[in-house]
């Protein structure tokens, strides 16, 4: 798609130049400068998604660091900030992923598979201990013991 | 545990992630989901393009289903979907109004002179503080607004003939048939 390789294009540009482009806001005022920088490391840049709002240039990404900024300088806090981002753009500006049922998978996922592994693990380990067949005929088992040493006797 | 099942268990749990993978495949992770479908559409209140004396709000939205087409100059597949929108509008099928996003007016008003002017208005969104409101993130970006002022639908990218064909009218048509 012709559109998605401009935009990966415009992305790699920017993000050569991407230092140059954060603003200058006054944070002698309302507004913690920590807080802030904070806030937006936590939030995704919808243009280019795999930088956030920190990192990217992309024009959005001004556009919502002003945002935040104001935002901020209003008085408004973190979750309040956060509910106007989500309820414009929906979850995927988060980096980190609120816990509800969709997501559930995302969050539980991992530790099911890990609990379900330990399970198979544990079966694994036992039947193998109960297992005393080594699989070999008696003539290869005479063999083989011959080679280990086992029997003592040498002359063959 | 008899032992086929031991054997199909391994099988069917690499084809179930094969598939998972596979439908990933398809997915454009460019199109993130709109969290505005099913919600009244966001108000604002801008200038038109046109006639910078007038007001053009989503007051102007109520009563009818309205294709809301958000684009600008600078955006090179805006003008690609152009085409399409011309066409659509000559249907007369959907009133379509426009979202000029972050643009110069006298650029876009030369714009429609020079491809044609698809829309009933469009309202000039310089700062792009509208386009935030709408969960706007690449133009162009589409909108149908039904007869209450919901949002019921959005469409990320250009629009395509199949698209208009298959996704906007049908739901369009389906919209103006609940109402009466």
């Amino acid at each position: 798609m012709r559109l998605f390789r401009m935009i990966s294009a415009c992305c790699l540009l920017w993000a050569a130049q991407a230092s140059a482009g954060l603003e200058k806001f006054d944070f002698s005022g309302n507004v913690d400068e920590d807080r802030y920088k904070e806030l937006i490391a936590e939030i995704r840049c919808l243009v280019c998604q795999n930088q956030s709002l920190a990192d990217s240039d992309a024009e959005l990404a001004h556009d919502l660091r002003q945002e935040v900024y104001e935002l901020m300088d209003k008085g408004q806090d973190n979750p309040q900030i956060v509910d106007f981002l989500v309820y414009r753009y929906g979850d995927f500006v988060l980096y980190n992923p609120p816990l509800k049922p969709s997501t559930y998978w995302l969050w539980y996922g991992p530790f099911a598979l890990l609990v379900l592994g330990i399970i198979m693990l544990i079966k694994t380990v036992r039947q193998r201990g109960k297992q005393t067949d080594t699989g070999f005929s008696a003539q290869e088992q005479t063999r083989l013991d011959k080679v280990l040493g086992k029997d003592g006797d040498d002359s063959v | 545990m008899p032992r086929f099942v031991r054997y199909l268990t391994p099988l069917v749990a690499f084809l179930a992630l094969a598939g998972l993978l596979f439908k990933g495949l398809s997915l454009d992770p460019r199109k993130v989901p709109s969290p505005l479908i099913d919600k009244p559409a966001p108000a604002f209140s801008l200038t038109r393009l046109k006639e910078p004396e007038v007001v053009l709000s989503n007051a102007d939205f109520k009563g009818k289903v309205t294709l809301f087409n958000v684009w600008a100059t600078w955006c090179v597949a805006c003008r690609s979907e152009h085409p399409v929108l011309m066409q659509l509008a000559r249907t007369g099928k959907v009133a379509i109004y426009g979202l000029n996003y972050k643009d110069e007016r006298e650029a876009a008003k030369q714009w429609l002179v020079r491809f044609g002017d698809p829309y009933v208005a469009n309202a000039f969104d310089a700062d792009g503080r509208v386009g935030i409101d709408w969960g706007v993130y690449g133009t162009p970006e589409t909108f149908i607004v039904d007869q209450q002022g919901v949002i019921r639908h959005k469409h990320i990218g250009p629009l395509t003939q199949e698209i208009v064909r298959d996704e906007i009218l049908p739901l369009v048509q389906q919209l103006e048939a609940t109402s009466g």
